[in-house]
């Protein structure tokens, strides 16, 4: 099969819903040179420096009838666009009965590790989680970034990318026939029967080397990615949790209040799931810190394959 | 161009609906009936009757937390809007609304937002898709002299002037947010002076005068429709009520501010001049009055006979299917 980066799949994927619907538009403060060609300077809008703008004129025209895509760039950003992403994109749908659609797609990187600093560097998405009424994506791989981008250009509602910054440039097998990935639908990257790892974002990368190196040792890691925060895929993690009776969640967002919180607490009020643990869910996570720029504070504030490791030991018990 | 009787009668019959409707929901929320946040129009009638008077069932407002006149004006029926204020399942918002969040998609009213300003940036985006639909409608969103000091207005007419957006910019300035005048929390002072920092067109009017909003909309939409970019129609006016209706919120305004405003009431100076040119007569008068009253009436009925919304109902819509 053809192999491609994340990048080139989620702009495919823009490329093909913008062929099939002329009501479409993309807003963005740069300019993406292939989508400005083929599809003009109408359809394809450089934004002046103004998030909040360009996230609420999404809802504007998503209430007249046209789709939206409006990259964000860094979730950093996303922040000066509050106001229109939670007070209005989140609650129109429901505030007006659901008399209207809002098909919007917005995009925005997250994570650290890039020597970006405190504000460029963060992973949000669990303050976008508390407030209803987006569906969010944390696509992990060039398959899976088109393929839930599709999926997303379908949808009637506000749907939230995050997008790692880390993994635009990441390759992998891409099918040129077209394809849908469903929302709520976790991927099980790596079967296995030990230990139950939930890895977000990034980090999903990283558990799956922790579990190549660990196989090795004779520890059976099985990973997974749930792809999409909202909705989420809870029992594909309740049924891997009564399988290998151990759980670690591993995300590089902050630990407090954060998505690891809430899957260890969906997983062990299942009283199924609760029933087979064999210790206590640990989760490897980000520290509470602002993202520091200088290399070996960056590292020290982010989960690594080493942290990984000592939590999985840790729930084997040893 | 001269209004045509018709016209008149029409501008002064939607000022007219709109204030009875308004009186209702004074009269229904002190006797207790109605609850919640309510924000009365009563005293800007003048400014959705002259603009909305122009637009189309295809063009597009947005609208803020004092927004039952543009929806009045924009054709929205007045049991559902009732409804909605009093929070039963037949409202427009199935009665997750309320009075500051009515819309109605099928007639262009995109929605009332109850945070300061928030509704500027969504109007950018009605007006994009109108250029975009090139068919000659146009946008049009209402806000208040506070929306003037939030960033999202001064985004909405960057984007406005750069992209020659078919935008109308309706600014009701009635000199206060809540209880802070605008002297005290905008320094440019005159607030035409920012659409002008961006090349925007613009007028101001006596915002009570009817007649003189509907003229300068009517220059205003003529441009819009042409795509000769977007235009900033400040209207100087005054609220008679507080910010909200409340037992509780002071109203800290000089009284005779008020006082002296309220003799320059929209409905009344415009039945004074109707009755003065003979085109309306008291017994005609009267009997528009019987008619709208009828109307409010029948509304508050229609909304009293409705079911409350099940507790339930509260997980629907959050999601579009």
């Amino acid at each position: 099969m053809r192999e491609i980066t994340y990048d080139q799949a989620a702009l495919e994927a823009i490329q093909e819903e913008f062929r099939r619907d002329p009501r479409t538009v993309h807003m963005a403060t740069d300019l993406p040179p292939e989508l400005r060609q083929e599809f003009g300077s109408d359809r394809i809008r450089v934004t002046p420096i103004a998030e909040n703008n360009f996230v609420g004129a999404s809802i504007g025209l998503a209430g007249s009838g046209f789709r939206t895509v409006a990259n964000i760039r860094m979730a950093t950003f996303g922040f000066v666009a509050l106001d229109q992403m939670m007070n209005h994109a989140a609650k129109i749908t429901y505030m007006f009965g659901g008399q209207a659609k809002f098909p919007i797609l917005y995009r925005m990187t997250v994570g650290g590790g890039f020597q970006g600093a405190a504000e460029h560097s963060i992973s949000p998405y669990s303050m976008y989680m508390n407030v209803p009424g987006l569906k969010i994506l944390l696509p992990t791989t060039p398959y899976d970034v088109k393929g839930l981008l599709k999926t997303a250009l379908r949808d009637n509602n506000p749907v939230v990318s995050f997008e790692h910054f880390l993994l635009g440039g990441t390759i992998g097998e891409v099918p040129e026939k077209e394809y849908f990935i469903p929302f709520g639908k976790a991927d099980i990257k790596r079967k296995g029967t030990d230990v139950t790892v939930v890895a977000l974002a990034k980090m999903v990368h990283e558990a799956l080397a922790v579990a190549e190196e660990l196989a090795g040792k004779g520890i059976s890691l099985e990973v997974i990615d749930p792809r999409t925060l909202i909705p989420f895929d809870k029992q594909t993690v309740i049924r891997s949790v009564k399988k290998t009776g151990r759980l670690v969640v591993v995300d590089e967002a902050c630990q407090t209040c954060g998505a690891a919180a809430e899957i260890i607490a969906f997983t062990t009020s299942d009283k199924s799931a609760f029933g087979k643990l064999k210790s206590a869910p640990v989760r490897v996570c980000g520290m509470d810190i602002p993202i520091p720029f200088s290399p070996p504070m960056e590292k020290f504030a982010l989960p690594d394959k080493k942290k990984i490791i000592r939590a999985v030991m840790n729930v084997l018990g040893d | 161009m001269n209004l045509s009787k018709k016209q008149k009668i029409d501008l002064f019959n939607t000022m007219l609906t709109i204030r009875r409707f308004e009186e209702r929901l004074f009269d229904e929320f002190y006797a207790g009936s109605i609850t919640g946040f309510v924000h009365s129009y009563i005293g800007e009638e003048a400014i959705a009757t002259g603009v909305i008077a122009h637009l189309k069932k295809e063009d597009r407002i947005v609208s803020h937390h004092r927004g039952h006149g543009h929806c009045i004006a924009k054709g929205a029926d007045m049991k559902r809007m009732m409804a909605e204020i009093y929070g039963r399942k037949t409202g427009y918002c199935k009665g997750k609304g309320g009075s500051m969040h009515i819309a109605d998609f099928s007639i262009g009213m995109l929605g009332a937002d109850g945070i300061v300003g928030a509704g500027l940036p969504i109007a950018t985006g009605a007006s994009i898709a109108a250029q975009l639909e090139g068919k000659g409608n146009v946008a049009a969103v209402f806000f208040g002299d506070g929306a003037c000091q939030e960033g999202e207005f001064h985004e909405a007419l960057n984007l406005a002037s750069l992209w020659k957006l078919p935008l109308l910019f309706v600014c009701e300035n009635n000199g206060w947010g809540v209880n802070t005048s605008i002297g005290e929390s905008f320094g440019a002072k005159e607030i035409t002076r920012v659409p002008d920092a961006f090349h925007i067109a613009h007028k101001t009017v006596d915002g009570n005068d009817v007649e003189r909003v509907y003229q300068a909309a009517e220059k205003a939409v003529a441009r819009l429709r042409k795509g000769s970019g977007p235009f900033f129609l400040e209207c100087k006016t005054y609220r008679w009520h507080k910010h909200f209706l409340s037992d509780a919120l002071p109203d800290l305004r000089p009284k005779n501010e008020l006082e002296a405003w309220k003799k320059k009431c929209p409905v009344k100076a415009y039945e004074t001049k109707l009755l003065k040119q003979g085109i309306l007569t008291p017994k005609k008068i009267a009997a528009m009055n019987a008619k709208i009253m009828d109307a409010v009436e029948e509304a508050n009925q229609y909304a009293l006979a409705s079911p409350f919304p099940k507790p339930q109902d509260a997980l629907q819509d959050i999601y579009s299917k």
